[in-house]
């Protein structure tokens, strides 16, 4: 249909505004004549390419050679404490019960313990040495303690906010001020998507522990970057993607059909009209089109193997965490840039002893596995793993609730963990100081996890920019230095 | 424009002879304009560390003031005018050793050739400087003359003729009367053309049809809807608080002011004031107090553990971008932590504008899904005077010292019962009036708290100094008054002759919405980063019009559509498209697709679903079940509306602000946590699935075949098509439009006619029920070609 003469056939079939009842008009737009004389068919023949997946928009990316082409991050909703994961304090253990010297926290900001005296909470597990490299980890973690060879322990992070809300929005987009891009979404600007027939940032949510706090899309938002960087929440239970399925009673086939309706309607609009929006609209029907197929596909895990799913520990699609990182590295397989896990269950302000093993079991092993199943695969080499809450606990024991002791939201330290392409593995960085108050040696604050995640990616955090309200903006706003000294 | 084809000839060839000039600058290269040419280099390269900011500029120098450039009382500057060679400043850009040429090596900055043959040749002509356009007032420029045989043009059209003879292009011709019917259907009411409004101007398309379509349009109650989803934008209206548990809030009768206000057409200057500063106006009406929620929009938190202290700084910063954002364009944001790097705005301007907000009642920490202060509407105010003097006159009864004293203990007793009972019938009435009542969030003054410059925004330091009420100093002489300033007086200024700002940003924000573009296209940005504007007089005429005509809303609205520029044709030669593909000449229309609110409403209308009542409770449509999983504080699932609530406009879905109605969402609608002045526009996969599955598109699509069915029985296929496609494009299909959809319905038909069952299940999508009268298999087929029609590029498109 590019040929001239056929355009101009079109241009005059569409020309003839004959019509029922009042809206019948008699004036012909010449304006339409104009167009088949202006027609470049070089130039309609060179939209007719499809690219696959999601193109950068940046030419310039990768800035250097990347270390990974993927990240799955792990987001431990809630903000687990960092004394019962990774951060073994022995002083803490001899000051338990004691009041927590003022001169710590004088000044600094209090969440639920505001007004209340606060006293030392020694941590509530024992710690053990895991893999040759003898990392303290948690006794409620031993899987995590079998892979401790492949990870980096962090323990000197903070960030600047103490409220979930606001501090979940800094871990995802580097500020606390709403509308900015989440790092999926820089990614995805950044770098687009290998994926042709699935979004390039994928967010799955599970929960179990202590009451989940809510989160906002806006963690998994564009902002102000364009909407297709957006990252798309997948159900691991119901419709997997929100009107993924067709309608009732419109079968696959029925589907196709009005799909190529479409498409051939529109390209008849697009012969005439010049308009670059309308080639990108059909290919999106073509995508959407494919998704409805891909993703039902993705979530069906009949074609793993019985020893895969007691790895993980999921028996199918049950929302469980565990299930959730199978789906990851089946995501991971298929191109997917960004993939973000939430468990949300983590906010032990009370009853911790009952709440963190419960955690604990539904997260530990499959993180383990997760890590395994991509190593056996050769996939670990080029996937970063980023473990962490949003923020960390206080020192302090915190029992407003319940019989047993809890601890309260804490932003002056946390740890985490990273895993994958590039990083030392077996290693431990930073520290907070002798009552884990505030991170001391080498901290590490939210901009500079992700200034190194994008370096492992490629990309020279300072350079990813995007113009908006007057200046660049950039996902590690005006700090993050990257940490070389966890890099291979 | 008596006749729109001889106006399409004349200007088609127009056209044709502007094909043979060959490609050259967008803009005739005029000699350098300060502010076009030079400002946006130092912005740009230079202000970072050259600029406003106190804190972070280097070697003293400033670059962003004349006398920071040329010098001032002695002090020679760095811009000698004439002399290249005695310009510090032009050996520094262009010096060949990396130690001092500027930019630093190490800043990732560097001039282009074409900046420094801008700055070489502006010093060569004397150097002249002017303030930022965008902060001296506007003045009335002349009406250009322009030579041309068209006369209908308006005066707006006259800017745009001048510049487009500059550049030797002309107006596109007009866009067909059908195509300007759909526009002015969308632009002014967000919906597309009823046939009852278009069709006197489709049957005679003369100058004066269009005039009177648009006064029907601009009369329409659906006028006020549309300008209110911008202004909703801007001002971040939310049902829901925000953070955390992200609760309702009571704020849906302010969203109602807003469209009254635009469908009253209420002088934007009071609308202002209302908002701002209802509550100190003169015995403010229950509307003006309903305005007041303006103040209220900010985000609140519900979170355990919140600090009442860090959210009340966290308020007053929200509102501080706002009202910088939605009237003056301003990013004074970015004034919270430190200095503006670019425009000249301090911290200090940042808390004092902050400290006009300090009166306002409220908390830092909410509890209990309550947020005071908020007026209960709908009281019966007889009711309450009934009560207050019952209660007065059974305190007398009760009182022996009070009381007729001619009456006996009995007859007392029995008054006092009487009157008890009234008062427990009254109260009864006025506490259900009271449930049933709609409440909206309210401002009521209180006496100020103390506000003081954060160092770096932290609410913990307590060492800056304290701050008054105080308008941002690089834009007042001095300030309105001696005694604590109010946030009348804020409001006063925003809408005086002084201000240089709000006219000139509402002006290129309406523009936006007629155009597609600002006439400066940064629209949350006039300042130094911003834009300089295509056509700076024809934007400075617009705002002085607008504000010498009484800040009348309707009127500068009026005016832009009643252009010739406005009525081009959206179509663009790709000679025009490769000479200005961003139209900032204004040489074509602009083509966008529609907005998320209005593709809803479009495909309601179409269906005929669309439930045209105006203002009220946010609506909930269908979505998805599971979407407010994660909401948490409560627990709480969506309960679609089982009424004609179902049917309603987008602007009324319930704007939950962390999970915003994902059909709204996939169509770029903003989370509204923060001002929007203008939405990304994206095309994406997640976008066509919405309307190919979501149930409120299919169940329109399924109603619009459903109508078609029922009220045209004898029609054929070809006829039926003919008649559907027609309403919901106003235009016949081609014969081969017609073609695909009849291969479409024909092959669906026979798929339904062999599975039945499946049929009749699609027919249960969404509430209508379908009359049993219909066979579900032609029902089934029909809804496949509605389907494919209300997904089509042209259905959701404003060309």
């Amino acid at each position: 249909m590019t040929s001239h003469s056929n355009s101009i056939e079109n241009q005059l079939l569409r020309r003839t505004f004959l019509k029922r009842s009042t809206l019948s008009v008699g004036t012909v737009a010449l304006s339409s004549l104009l167009a088949p004389a202006l027609l470049d068919p070089s130039r309609a023949a060179a939209n007719n390419t499809t690219s696959l997946g999601l193109e950068p928009a940046l030419g310039s990316t990768p800035h250097f050679p990347a270390r990974v082409k993927r990240v799955i991050f792990l987001s431990m909703s809630g903000g687990p404490s960092q004394f019962e994961t990774f951060d073994s304090k022995p002083k803490l253990d001899e000051m338990h019960g004691k009041p927590m010297p003022a001169s710590v926290t004088s000044g600094q900001p209090i969440a639920q313990l505001q007004g209340q005296e606060l006293y030392c909470q020694k941590s509530l597990y024992k710690f053990n040495r895991y893999g040759e490299s003898g990392q303290q980890i948690s006794e409620l973690f031993p899987h995590i303690g079998g892979v401790a060879d492949d990870i980096c322990i962090i323990k000197s992070m903070h960030t600047d906010q103490i409220n979930h809300d606001p501090a979940n929005t800094v871990m995802n987009t580097g500020t606390s001020i709403s509308g900015r891009p989440s790092m999926g979404s820089w990614l995805l600007y950044g770098l687009g998507s290998e994926s042709a027939d699935l979004p390039g940032f994928v967010v799955l949510t599970s929960k179990g522990g202590r009451n989940p706090q809510p989160i906002a899309t806006r963690q998994w938002h564009s902002g102000f970057l364009p909407g297709r960087y957006q990252g798309v929440e997948f159900y691991s239970t119901g419709d997997p993607v929100h009107f993924v399925r067709n309608p009732a009673g419109v079968s696959r086939n029925n589907q196709r059909q009005l799909v190529d309706a479409i498409g051939q309607l529109n390209k008849l609009e697009q012969q005439q009209r010049f308009d670059p929006e309308i080639e990108t609209r059909i290919n999106q029907y073509e995508m959407a089109f494919r998704m409805q197929a891909s993703v039902p596909e993705l979530m069906d895990i009949t074609d793993e193997p019985q020893h895969v799913l007691d790895m993980y520990g999921t028996e199918g699609a049950d929302g469980s965490f565990a299930y959730n990182c199978l789906l990851a590295r089946r995501l991971a397989e298929r191109g997917v840039r960004f993939i973000q896990l939430y468990h949300r269950g983590w906010d032990h302000h009370n009853d911790l002893t009952t709440f963190m093993p419960i955690c604990a079991e539904l997260t530990d092993k499959p993180t383990a596995a997760l890590i395994q199943d991509l190593k056996q695969r050769d996939m670990l080499k080029d996937t970063l793993i980023v473990w962490t809450g949003e923020f960390g606990r206080t020192p302090m024991a915190q029992s407003n609730k319940g019989n047993s002791a809890g601890r309260d939201h804490h932003m002056r330290s946390f740890s985490l963990f990273m895993c994958g392409g590039g990083i030392r593995g077996g290693q431990t960085y930073g520290a907070t100081d002798d009552l884990g108050y505030h991170a001391v040696e080498n901290p590490v604050h939210v901009n500079d996890l992700h200034a190194t995640m994008l370096h492992q990616l490629g990309i020279d955090h300072k350079k990813l920019t995007y113009f908006y309200q007057g200046r660049k903006f950039r996902l590690t706003d005006v700090a993050g230095e990257v940490l070389h000294d966890v890099l291979v | 424009m008596r006749d729109f084809t001889s106006y399409h000839l004349s200007a088609c060839l127009a056209l044709f002879c502007g094909l043979f000039i060959g490609p050259q600058t967008a803009f005739a290269a005029d000699e350098i304009d300060f502010n076009r040419d030079i400002r946006p280099i130092l912005s740009a390269k230079c202000f970072q560390c050259h600029g406003p900011d106190a804190r972070s500029r280097e070697a003293d120098l400033r670059l962003d003031t004349r006398e920071g450039l040329l010098g001032a009382d002695g002090n020679a500057g760095v811009v000698t005018p004439h002399k290249l060679d005695q310009s510090e400043l032009f050996r520094r850009l262009t010096s060949t050793e990396d130690y001092e040429r500027m930019p630093p090596v190490d800043s990732d900055l560097e001039l282009t050739e074409s900046e420094i043959a801008n700055l070489k040749t502006w010093i060569e002509n004397g150097a002249h400087w002017a303030g930022h356009w965008a902060y001296i007032p506007p003045a009335m420029p002349e009406i250009p003359e322009v030579e041309s045989e068209d006369t209908s043009l308006a005066d707006i059209d006259r800017f745009v003729v001048r510049t487009l003879a500059e550049n030797e292009l002309e107006l596109s011709p007009e866009a067909d009367p059908i195509t300007l019917a759909r526009r002015l259907s969308f632009d002014l009411t967000g919906l597309p053309p009823r046939e009852d409004m278009v069709a006197p101007f489709l049957a005679n398309p003369s100058a004066d049809e269009y005039e009177k379509l648009v006064d029907r349009l601009m009369a329409s109650p659906h006028f006020g809807e549309r300008l209110a989803m911008y202004w909703l934008d801007l001002v971040r209206y939310g049902d829901t608080i925000g953070y955390h548990s992200d609760n309702a809030q009571h704020i849906s009768p302010y969203r109602d002011y807003v469209i009254d206000a635009f469908n009253d057409n209420k002088p934007f200057d009071e609308f202002t004031r209302e908002q701002l500063a209802g509550d100190l106006l003169e015995s403010p009406t229950t509307e003006q107090i309903v305005a007041t929620g303006y103040n209220r929009l900010n985000k609140k938190t519900e979170e355990g553990g919140a600090q009442p202290e860090e959210y009340l700084v966290k308020h007053a910063a929200d509102r501080v971008r706002t009202t910088a954002g939605a009237w003056l364009g301003i990013t004074m944001g970015c004034a919270e932590c430190h200095d503006h790097k670019y425009d000249p705005f301090t911290t200090r301007d940042f808390y004092s504008m902050a400290a006009f907000f300090a009166d306002i009642q409220e908390v830092g920490h909410y509890r209990a899904q309550n947020h005071p202060p908020y007026i209960e509407l709908g009281i019966d105010e007889e009711l309450v005077k009934e009560k207050l003097r019952l209660e007065d006159e059974l305190s007398a009864l009760k009182n022996p010292d009070s009381s007729d004293k001619s009456l006996s203990d009995e007859e007392r007793a029995g008054q006092v019962k009487e009157v008890e009972s009234r008062l427990a019938e009254v109260t009864g009435e006025l506490e259900k009036q009271s449930q049933n009542s709609r409440k909206s969030m309210i401002t009521v003054s209180v006496p100020p708290r103390e506000v003081r410059v954060l160092p770096r925004g932290n609410w913990l330091d307590k060492t800056g100094e304290v701050v008054q009420p105080a308008l941002p100093e690089s834009l007042v002489e001095t300030q309105p008054a001696e005694e604590r300033l109010n946030r009348l007086d804020l409001a006063n200024w925003l809408v005086s002759e002084e201000n240089p700002l709000t006219a000139r940003v509402f002006m290129n924000r309406m523009w936006k919405l007629f155009y597609g573009h600002g006439l400066s296209r940064r629209l949350d940005d006039v300042g130094s980063q911003g834009e300089w504007p295509t056509h700076p007089e024809l934007l400075d005429y617009l705002a002085l019009d607008f504000q010498n005509h009484g800040w009348d809303v309707k009127r500068a609205i009026r005016n832009l559509v009643l252009t010739r520029t406005y009525r081009q044709t959206s179509f663009a030669s790709p000679e025009l498209l490769k000479r200005d593909p961003e139209n900032k000449l204004l040489a074509r229309q602009s083509r966008w697709r529609l907005d998320a609110e209005i593709i809803r409403d479009n495909a309601l209308a179409t269906s005929g679903l669309l439930v045209e009542t105006i203002g009220g409770e946010s609506v909930k449509p269908y979505q998805p079940a599971g979407y407010w999983q994660h909401l948490n504080f409560p627990t709480r699932s969506w309960e679609h509306d089982k009424n004609e609530n179902q049917y309603r406009r987008g602007l009324y879905v319930f704007w939950q602000r962390t999970f915003l109605h994902p059909s709204l969402l996939a169509f770029d609608a903003p989370s509204r946590e923060e001002c929007t002045a203008e939405r990304p526009i994206s095309n994406t996969p997640k976008a066509a699935l919405t309307l190919l599955n979501d149930p409120s598109y299919v169940e329109a699509a399924r109603y619009f075949a459903v109508r078609s069915l029922q009220d045209e029985t004898s029609l054929s296929a070809a006829e039926r098509i003919e008649q559907l496609w027609t309403d919901a494009l106003t235009r016949s299909p081609s014969s081969t439009e017609r073609e695909v959809l009849l291969e479409l319905q024909k092959s669906q038909h026979d798929y339904y006619q062999q599975h039945p069952d499946e049929a009749a299940e699609l027919l249960t999508v969404g509430m209508k029920p379908v009359s049993e009268e219909l066979d579900p298999v032609a029902v089934a087929s029909w809804t496949a070609v509605t389907r494919a029609i209300m997904n089509l590029h042209e259905f959701i498109t404003r060309n």
